[in-house]
This record gives C-alpha cells, structure tokens and sequence, in this order.
C-alpha cells in the first residue's frame, strides 16, 4: 500500500486530540483552534472554508479562535508560507475525523444506517426515516474524546461545494465598521498606558537623568521604570504617558561608546569577515570549502558577469508594535501581535528567568507585519514594565520612531552572478554568490544560540545580554540563501552562501529572506544572457525548465501579455520573472509594463501574476496575497533603503523612508492556475522575488538600463544612464 | 485640565482634557472610539483620519480644542447601527483591506472626497490618498472598490 502522505503530520503528532482543533459551542457554531495567527493574509477565513466544508457547516458558522499558549495548538510561527500546510492540513484531517464521529453516534440514537445519513448546515438527517438530529444536539457541550485519524477519508475535490469560492473573509465587516478589536485598543481595568525612551542607537548607554525631571514626573502621578538603559514610563492615561516620555528623553543623557560601524555598506557586505559555504543540489549549504570560480568553460559563446546590491529594508508595519502584560502573583499574562505565541513565551521565560509555566500569552492582532517585526521586542518591553509595576495592566505602545529605527530589518545583500551560454543558447556555466546577514533572528528555542538574546530589551538590561551572533543556517532555502538555488536546469551550478559579520544594523525574518534579492538577481541576470544569446526572455525560461507546472505559469502569463500588448505602447517596457517559491511552495510568474518618465520615476503601468499554488481554499484571499506581495515588493524595489550613519539609524519616519503611494499602483490582473486536490503549496510570498526581477527588466525593456542597485529611484536611474 | 466641547459623530460631549491634547486621544481614550488609528502621530500615514466638517483631516496632532465647534465624525460614525455606509459597503465587498489598520483612515477620506465630488478623475482619487499608507499592499483593492462607487454614482 503506498504510504499514505497525511500519517506524521507536524501539527497532529503534536496535538493529537480532536478537542484540540474543533469545538462544538453551544451557541450553535463551531469554533476552530489552530496555532497559525491572521495578521491580515486571511488564514482563518481559509481554515474557515475547509472545516465547513469537511462539516457541512455553513461557511457563518464557523468561528476561528485567536491563538494562546496552554489552550491552543503549538505550531512554532506562522512564517514561511506554511499555514496551509500545517493547520490546513491538521483541520481538514480533524474536521473530517469530527463528522465521521458525529454521523456514527447520531446512527445509533437515530436507530438507522451511518450510510443514510446526510449533513447539511449541522443538521444530520437520515434519508430513509427523515429522522434528525443538529451537530449541537448530539454533542450538548461534551467532548470528542478522540484522536484525529490521520487515514480519515476527506471529501474528494469534486464534491466540494464551499472550498474554491469567493466568501466575506473573517473579520471584514469589523474592519470596514472600525470595529475591529486590536490589540492597540486593549482596555482593562485599573490598565496604565506606557512609553519607552530608546536609546539613539544599539550601542548606546544611559550615562544619566535629570533628577528634577524624575521627581517632577513622580509627582504627576507617572511611573518610571529603569532597569540600566532600559527606560520607560507609564501612566493612566495615554497622552500623559506620551508627554512624560518626551519630557525624560530630554533629561536623559546617554553614552554613545563607538557608535555604529560607517563603512559603505556594499563594500562591508564582500569583505567583512564571513562564513562561505557552497549549497549543494536541493538548496541546503554544506560544511565544505568553497569551490573556486574557474574561468569560463572553452565553449563558452557568451559570458557575463554582474553584481546587485539591495539594502536594508523595514518591514514598516503601520501600526507600530505593542504590547499588553500583567505581572501578579509571580505570573505573568501577556498579549502579542507576533507570529509565534509559544516560542515567543520560551524566550521571555528564559530571558526573565520564569517557569515557562508560569508564563501565559495570548494572539491579539496588530497590524501586517511581514515578519519579524517589533512585535514580540514590544511584548518583552511591556513584560519588563509589568514586572516593575506588578498587579496591574500595561499597554506599551511604540512610537513610530520606535518602529522605523528599532525593529529587526530584512538584511542588506549583495548578490554576485556569472554565467556562460554555449553557441546554441544553453546555459553551460553559472555561478551565483550571495552575501548578506542572517535572516533568522527571531526569538524561537531550539535556534542555535539563546532565545532571550533575540529580544532587543535584554541589552539594555543592568545585565545585558550580548547581542547574538547567528550560526548560518544549514536547511534547503533558508537565510541568505533562500531561492540562491535556480529551478533552471544549469549543469552544476556554483551556488555560495556567505553570512556576512559585522554588519551596522540589526537584522532579522522580513517577508521572503534572501529570495527578494536572488530572484531579482538571478531573473534579472537571465535576461541579460538571453539578450546576449539572441533568446527571448520567454524562450530562455523555457529552454532550461523541466518542470511542467513552472512552464505553464510562464507559458500563460506570455499569453496574457501578448494579447494585452505589454510594453507596446510608446515609451513602455514590459519584463517577466519567474520562481518557484523555496523551490517547494507556489510557482509565480509575473509581468510588469512601466513608463520611465522625465522625471526619472519609474511609473507602474500594468502587472500580470500567473500562479499555481495547487488545491485553493480561498481564491480571493490568495489573490490579495499575491497583489499585496507584488505592490510591497514594488515598493521595496522602487524607494526603500534604511540609511543610518554612526549616530545611529536616519530613517526614522515615513518621509525619511518612502514607501509606495497610491499613485504608483499597476492595474493587476492575476490568475491563479486551477489544481483541485493538489496539495496546498505556500503562496503568501510567492511574488516578492519575481516582481523585483520583473520590474528590472521592464526597465531596461523600457529605456536601455539595467539597474543593479535598489532602491530605483530617480536619482539611480539617473546616474545609471550617466554612466 | 480644561473643559471642552466637542460634537462627535451627532452627539455633543463635555470633555475634560489638557487643552493640548491630540484630539486622537480624545476620540480613543475619553470618548472610546477606537476606529482612527494611531500610526504615526506625526501626519504622515493617514490612520488616524477623521471628518472635520466634511474634510478628511487627520488627528494625530492638532488639539482637540481646534476642533470644537466643529462636526467630527469617525469611521464609527459612518454606519448606522448594522447597516455600513455605501463605501464601507464597497470595500467589504472588494475586499479592499488586509490587515484594515490604514483602511479606518482611508475609508473616511474616500467618504469625504465621494461626498464632495461623485464623479473624481484617477488624479484626484489619488490626490485625495496620497498621504495614507498601507503596507499590505490593499491599494488595488481600494481603487477597484472607489471605482465601483464611481460606476454606481455613490
Ligand atoms: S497617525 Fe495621524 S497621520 Fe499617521
Ligand atoms: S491593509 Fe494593512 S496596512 Fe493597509
């Protein structure tokens, strides 16, 4: 018998109990337990989607439960495209394990065959009696009591009638009514409000505080809470809170030691100390010298060789961090916007030195955060307030000073390419090396160094912890070198690795790690040998995949653009990239027509997504991923760059770091390939990489130059076509 | 401490505040309407976007006392009970929000430009949310859903 694929799922080894991911409530409903966090990709309402149609239970019906430690599934991060995979899976498995449960015991009571029962809406009814009885009747609040059958039969895909359809997602009406509940809107009784006053950089000390300011402050009924450099106040109310924290940032005075390292940061990035390691087949480094880059086969027609450098980017969450904790008692209550409850509880526990029992943290959603963001250091900084203040709430909220300079950034690169094509257009010989800092920062156990170290409070601690320093990463696609591995057939790539040290600014997970900057450099760098080859972009893409799923999306969106006349017009260009995401997740082709103006801007006419993400839930909440990816990867390539000097970050607001603007944005139109039954295949970061490689190349499709260092402003642009 | 008068969302309210006050702090802390957001503080985003005598305006850092006498009305007060105004209805329908933190902000502008202006060219659409970010990337959805609106003469 072949194996079946579903026995050893992560989630269900972990959890194995029914009662874990699905409640009967009372109220007629069914509520939803998963470890996995909606911060606005619309997984719940996806994991709404196949648990009614594995009940049948109206889509209305369905409740999804916001993630806590002790009482919800443990399923590490919600990262890395993986939520379907992971808790899709894991609820249909135990949605279905439900019905098949409530259909036998509802047989016997009914007095009638299992087989002659049908459900519609909760109500179970037997085709031969027309006796009935609802899900909530038969279960009356007891438990399941039973283990998820991980061989359960799920509803084959031709019969489903509420997966693939276009449903409100979750929490819509609450967002348009402004009745959402965010975390930023916690209220509880007796709650104080706190500020943080934030060192100028990572290496700053406070020196000292004006005593008059602090027992001024005292007086107005404002607490202040320091632990060495680590400063904040807090207060009942908010604006008084805001207020006290200008006022002690001006009574303190800090140390600024040697300040942050000035270097160019490209130059740092190739001749810091590094760890080099090549990747091997599959895409995971190996502990092995680095192979020397020889000269160029002797049947080499073409050869080229180029190098692009991207900068830091923020992730920019609108809603600065926050966070919510009360201390009492010895034990502490926490509330997060991050990505990971339980990891972020095992970080606090050892950076507090508590029982991780002792410990209880709760979802509440803030805003997108792509990643890594300030969530889980605002949540430490609020546990640090609480701790000082015990008994009583606090709501720490971040400026967005606090935000912009302090958050973990997506890591500064530098991607460097060579490649050779024989007479007939054959890619013969590539070379590919990536440096960049890690992208691994988050605060999660079993991660090489100590997870407490992650938490950006505990170095400004009276006992600070060092700053980590991070082991590179030896899984397929992850870190620097995420999608450094082409899915072209290029005979034996040299594929390296480099994890640079020393670098300015603190870094850590944004939204697709190193991919951004390979894909964009590898599909960019494809055009240029195709050009060079006399090959079309769509010819050379084809002529070295094997894969037939990665031809159709670039076969279609070809397609697409043929017929829309991309980049025809007068003054346009259009170019195409494509990838694979992870070389595992979902296939993504797109297109994207520009108009460089005479003002040097790079205007976004028009942009075409093709993907296969194989069996979609939730068309619609997949298509806004794919958009939203392709419009933050836009603005990525077209305005941002974290810029810091000695004293410290400089971008510190949204006009010191530009962001895309309602103005620059591409009619879209996407189209998702149609795989009933597939598995699922993580699309949430699909079109980061490829829209970077597309815009490239539409710009040079568009006015002869290429690009190679972002942002593409129109100061680059401009000294680009100087030289 | 001083006394303010403020109308809100049709209702008149008696506030005590530091007459300096951001009136965000007000319509959050004092008045609990947590629909305008706090994103930047500085009016740069847009979040924290309300009406002003029919203007979008934003109200992260002008005090509260500038705003009296004048009608302030919050994304809260744009639906009535259960029933969503048409362009809160329009971009529930699109699905013009990810994660909804800029929507409150934007949803207030585009009430305010619709109401002014039925028919606004793609320039003064644009115009009218230049200074409100999302980082979700929702901007198509939030174009599609205002020409809908347009289409339908809202
Ligand atoms: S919060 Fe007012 S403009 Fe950003
Ligand atoms: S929807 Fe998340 S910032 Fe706009």
């Amino acid at each position: 018998m072949p194996k079946n694929p579903n026995i050893g799922h992560p989630s269900i080894e972990a959890h194995p109990d029914l009662d874990q991911w699905i409640e009967i409530s009372k109220d007629e409903r069914i509520l939803l337990h998963t470890g996995k966090v909606d911060i606005g990709q619309r997984i719940s309402t996806a994991l709404a989607l196949i648990v009614a149609e594995e009940l049948d239970v109206d889509y209305d019906r369905i409740d999804v439960k916001r993630t806590e430690t002790d009482v919800d599934p443990n399923e590490g991060f919600t990262a890395g495209s993986m939520s379907m995979q992971h808790s899709g899976k894991a609820l249909r498995m135990a949605s279905a394990t439900a019905r098949r449960h409530m259909l036998a015991i509802a047989a016997e009571k009914l007095e009638v065959e299992a087989e002659s029962l049908e459900v519609e809406n909760g109500l179970i009814q037997s085709r031969e009696t027309n006796a009935s009885i609802t899900y909530w009747e038969l279960m009356s609040e007891q438990k399941f009591d039973i283990p998820v059958d991980e061989s359960v039969a799920v509803k084959a895909p031709e019969n489903h009638t509420k997966v693939g359809t276009h449903v409100q997602p979750k929490g819509m009406t609450e967002i348009v009514s402004g009745r959402m509940a965010y975390i930023h809107d916690m209220v509880l009784p007796d709650m104080l409000h706190a500020r943080l006053v934030r060192p100028p950089h990572y290496r700053a000390e406070l020196k000292s505080l004006d005593d008059g300011v602090v027992a001024r402050l005292a007086e107005s009924d404002v607490t202040i809470v320091r632990d060495g450099s680590f400063l904040a106040v807090a207060s009942a109310d908010e604006y008084a809170a805001v207020k006290a924290a200008e006022r002690l940032a001006n009574a303190a005075e800090w140390d600024l030691k040697e300040g942050l390292p000035t270097a160019e940061l490209f130059e740092a990035l190739t001749s810091n100390e590094r760890v080099s390691l090549p990747i091997a087949p599959g895409g995971a480094p190996v502990e092995e010298p680095v192979p020397a880059l020889d000269n160029p086969p002797e049947n080499a027609a073409v050869t080229l060789s180029a190098r692009f450098e991207k900068p830091y980017h923020m992730h920019g969450s609108i809603a600065p961090s926050a966070g919510c904790a009360i201390y009492k008692y010895d034990k502490l209550t926490v509330w997060t916007h991050n990505q990971g409850v339980y990891p972020l509880r095992a970080a606090m526990a050892e950076a507090l030195d508590m029982a991780i029992g002792d410990i209880h943290i709760a979802y509440s959603p803030g805003s997108g955060c792509y990643g890594h963001n300030g969530a889980d250091d605002a949540a430490f900084d609020a546990a640090l307030i609480a701790r000082a203040i015990p008994g009583q709430p606090v709501l720490l909220k971040w400026t967005r000073d606090d935000e912009h300079a302090w958050e973990p950034y997506g890591s500064a690169m530098v991607c460097e390419l060579r490649g050779s094509l024989d007479a007939d257009g054959k890619v013969i010989d590539w070379s590919h090396e990536s440096y960049g800092d890690t992208f691994m920062g988050r605060p999660a156990p079993g991660r090489s160094g100590s997870p407490a170290e992650k938490l950006l409070a505990t170095h400004f601690l009276e006992d600070p912890l060092p700053w980590p320093i991070m082991p590179p990463t030896m899984g397929p696609h992850v870190g620097v070198h995420r999608n450094l591995e082409p899915l072209y057939n290029f005979p034996e790539p040299r594929l390296v690795k480099n994890l640079v040290r020393g670098l300015p600014l603190r870094a850590s997970a944004l939204r697709t790690l190193g991919a951004f900057g390979n894909v964009t450099a590898l599909e960019s760098f494809v055009d240029e040998l195709a050009e060079a080859g006399g090959l079309s972009p769509v010819e050379i893409r084809l002529n070295h995949l094997d894969d037939e799923k990665a031809k159709d999306v670039i076969r279609t969106l070809d397609e697409k653009m043929t017929a829309a006349k991309a980049g025809e017009a007068d003054g346009l260009g259009a170019g195409i990239a494509f990838s694979k995401y992870k070389n595992a997740a979902a296939y993504c082709a797109i297109g994207i027509e520009v108009e460089v103006n005479d003002e040097a801007e790079v205007l976004l006419k028009r942009a075409w997504i093709v993907a296969d993400a194989g069996e979609v839930v939730d068309p619609d909440g997949l298509t806004a991923q794919l958009e939203g990816g392709l419009i933050q990867a836009a603005s990525w390539t077209l305005h941002e760059q974290v810029t810091f000097d000695g004293g410290g970050v400089t971008s510190r607001d949204w006009d010191s770091y530009p962001i895309i603007r309602f103005n620059n944005i591409p009619e879209v139109e996407t189209i998702l390939m149609h795989r009933p039954g597939e598995p699922f295949l993580g699309a949430g970061e699909a079109t980061a990489g490829p829209t970077g490689g597309a815009i490239t190349n539409a710009i040079y499709n568009a006015i002869g130059l290429r690009l190679r260092r972002m942002p593409y402003d129109p100061d680059a642009i401009r000294s680009a076509a100087m030289n | 401490m001083s006394k303010l008068k403020l109308n809100v969302n049709g209702e008149t309210h008696e506030i005590n505040a530091d007459p300096d006050t951001p009136l965000i702090f007000v319509l959050r802390s004092q008045l609990k309407l947590t629909g305008p957001k706090l994103g930047c503080g500085q009016e740069q985003c847009g979040a924290c976007v309300v009406l002003a005598d029919g203007e979008a305006t934003n109200s992260c850092v002008r005090a509260a006392s500038e705003f009296e006498g004048q009608e302030i009305v919050t994304i809260e007060g744009l639906s009535d009970g259960e029933s969503l105004s048409p362009v809160q209805e329009a971009f529930r329908d699109e699905g013009a929000a990810q994660c909804g933190y800029c929507t409150s902000g934007i949803v207030v502008a585009t009430t305010a430009l619709l109401t002014k202006n039925t028919k606004p060219s793609p320039e003064e659409v644009h115009e009218a949310l230049h200074d409100h970010l999302c980082r979700c990337g929702s901007h198509r959805r939030v174009l599609t859903a205002i020409d809908r609106l347009i289409g339908e003469g809202a």
